[in-house]
């Protein structure tokens, strides 16, 4: 039973992580319907802005707890930046051209920001210092919990909340519903569909920013490529769950990192994406539009 | 009110307006009557900034509005009931209202106004917590016509309400297309195929063809032109 629980609780720290990605994904293609393609390197670009900072303010003499929060912030800044940056520079010229041409212009930036990051660091994988320390009264738990996992679980519900709220009853959250369903009328009834835009990246960032902090600091290293790896796999998520819709990729996510974690620990590790393409598949086969997809456009 | 100054508009290396002129007064009911692909849309869409003007000039109330961005125009009292209305399919009926007074502040005139919606369009209370998707077509023009009002505009664009509506409510929003004008003094222009319904609310209207106005007069000698009667009133 104590073996469940903890893959059980393995899958939702993993599910938690692609859901703070695949929130950037499901929320840009609501919006502007661009797969954006460089999403991942976000998250990697926080991972890395975070060791940097840790790195600097540990041997500046700063205590852990602090350490954590700073290289969070910072992280999460830095990370916004480079995604509001991007959307005004790769896809916003495009914003009238033909789809393939803003993918295109997506494909480029992820490449230019893997490289780029490859050149200013090494291809080597860098350790990633543990930013959140075991809590003594966590003890008892750790053959089911670890800290890490219950910071990152914990973390990414807050988050989800305080998203879900924002957008239900802000005026801004009430702005990126009408974009999402329709563009022209939400401009006519006088919203500002490019803050819009630019602001539905700069949230997505910030999720993914936050999780690339909290996996690279459970995993304990990072390179370049990371990005990719579990940009691909929110992908999937957000796509299971339906893509465009906020609950379905929280949803997709969970649903992926179930299937990867209990393969993993009821078959192989070896097996786990094969496992998780198949339930891709699969789902895909009986609900084209993702689990809690709408066929049409409705997306936030 | 309203000036259009010899405005052309493209969709890419298409002429959709070929040196538009019109001029609109505070209170007035101005009609835009034209065939199928005239480009009354259009017009309307140079307007409210949609799709900008590629040379000449708009101006509201003696100010240039030309190369404002759609929400800076709707800013100054210009509001529009596009084409197909337009409904947001996932928000409820009250959501749909509170999308029109977006850029109010005033929370108790919104609801006042709500009020006031609902007194011409009782139906719409009934259907408020519904989701907008799924209302009757009729239904959707009046709220997509509430929406707009939500904003308290001070000119008011319309695309067609008559649209794939039976003629009974037709005739019921013209009734309060007019009663809106008196009202509250709204200065509105109605793009219309339903010419002969048109003109009976209108002051003056404008005939469009090919992107080009071609004739311009009161309504009641439009009514009675024998070129305008044979194109569009099918007498
Ligand atoms: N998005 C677009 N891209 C290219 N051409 C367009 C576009 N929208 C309209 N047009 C063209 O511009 C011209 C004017 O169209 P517009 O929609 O303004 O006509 P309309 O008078 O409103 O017609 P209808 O009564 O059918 O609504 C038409 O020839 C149309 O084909
Ligand atoms: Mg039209």
């Amino acid at each position: 039973m104590n073996y469940f629980l903890e893959i059980f609780l393995g899958g939702l720290t993993r599910g938690s992580i692609y859901a703070l990605i695949a929130l950037g994904y499901t929320m840009v293609y609501g919006i502007i319907e661009l797969i954006n393609f460089a999403h991942g390197e976000i998250y990697m670009i926080g991972a890395f802005t975070a060791l940097i900072v840790a790195s600097v303010l540990t041997l500046l003499g700063f205590n852990t707890l602090s350490v954590f929060i700073l290289a969070l912030v910072l992280a999460v800044i830095y990370s916004c930046c480079y995604a509001f940056t991007m959307e005004k520079i790769a896809y916003k010229p495009l914003r009238q051209a033909p789809r393939l041409s803003a993918l295109i212009s997506a494909i480029g930036m992820s490449l230019f920001l893997q490289n780029y990051v490859l050149l200013a660091q090494t291809s080597d994988f860098l350790p990633f210092p543990r930013l959140i320390p075991d809590f003594d009264f966590m003890e008892p738990y750790a053959h089911i919990i670890t800290t890490q996992e219950a910071v990152i679980l914990i973390t990414t519900a807050i988050f989800m909340t305080i998203l879900t709220i924002f957008i239900k009853f802000t005026r801004m959250g009430k702005a990126m519903r009408a974009t999402s369903q329709d563009k022209v009328m939400a401009a006519l009834t006088g919203i500002d569909v490019n803050r819009v835009i630019s602001f539905t990246f700069i949230v997505g960032a910030a999720a993914a920013a936050v999780g690339g902090v909290l996996i690279a600091s459970h995993i304990g290293m990072i390179n370049f490529y990371i990005g990719f790896i579990a940009g691909i796999k929110a992908f999937v998520a957000a796509v299971l769950g339906g893509i465009g819709s906020i609950p379905g990729a929280v949803l997709g996510s969970f649903v992926l990192g179930w299937t990867e974690s209990f393969c993993t620990g009821y078959v192989s590790s070896d097996y786990e994406d094969v496992f998780a393409f198949l339930f891709l598949v699969l789902i895909l086969i009986f609900r084209p539009a993702g689990i809690l997809g709408r066929s049409e456009s409705n997306k936030v | 009110m309203l000036k259009i100054s010899d405005v052309k508009t493209y969709y890419g290396n298409i002429q959709a307006l070929k040196g538009i002129n019109v001029e609109i007064a505070q209170g007035e009911i101005i009609t835009l009557i034209g065939a199928n692909g005239a480009g009354k849309t259009t017009t309307l869409m140079s307007v409210s900034g949609i799709v900008p003007p590629r040379s000449g000039d708009i101006f509201f109330e003696g100010n240039p509005i030309t190369g404002l961005k759609p929400h800076e125009i709707v800013e100054l009292g210009i509001c529009q009931v596009p084409e197909g209305r337009h409904i947001f399919p996932y928000l409820t009926v009250l959501e749909n209202l509170d999308m029109g007074a977006f850029l109010r502040k005033d929370a108790d005139g919104v609801r006042q106004d709500r009020d006031y919606v609902f007194s011409l369009f009782p139906i719409l209370a009934n259907r408020r917590h519904q989701a907008g998707g799924t209302l009757s077509g009729g239904e959707q023009q009046m709220l997509a016509i509430s929406r707009a009002l939500m904003a308290r505009p001070r000119l008011l664009l319309m695309d067609e309400p008559s649209l794939g509506l039976a003629p009974l409510i037709v005739r019921q929003i013209f009734g309060i297309i007019k009663k809106i004008n008196e009202e509250s003094r709204t200065t509105i222009f109605l793009v219309e195929q339903n010419a002969n319904l048109a003109l009976k609310i209108a002051h003056r209207g404008y005939v469009m063809e090919n992107g080009r106005i071609t004739q311009t007069d009161t309504a009641a000698d439009l009514l009675n032109n024998e070129d305008v009667r044979k194109a569009y009133l099918g007498v």
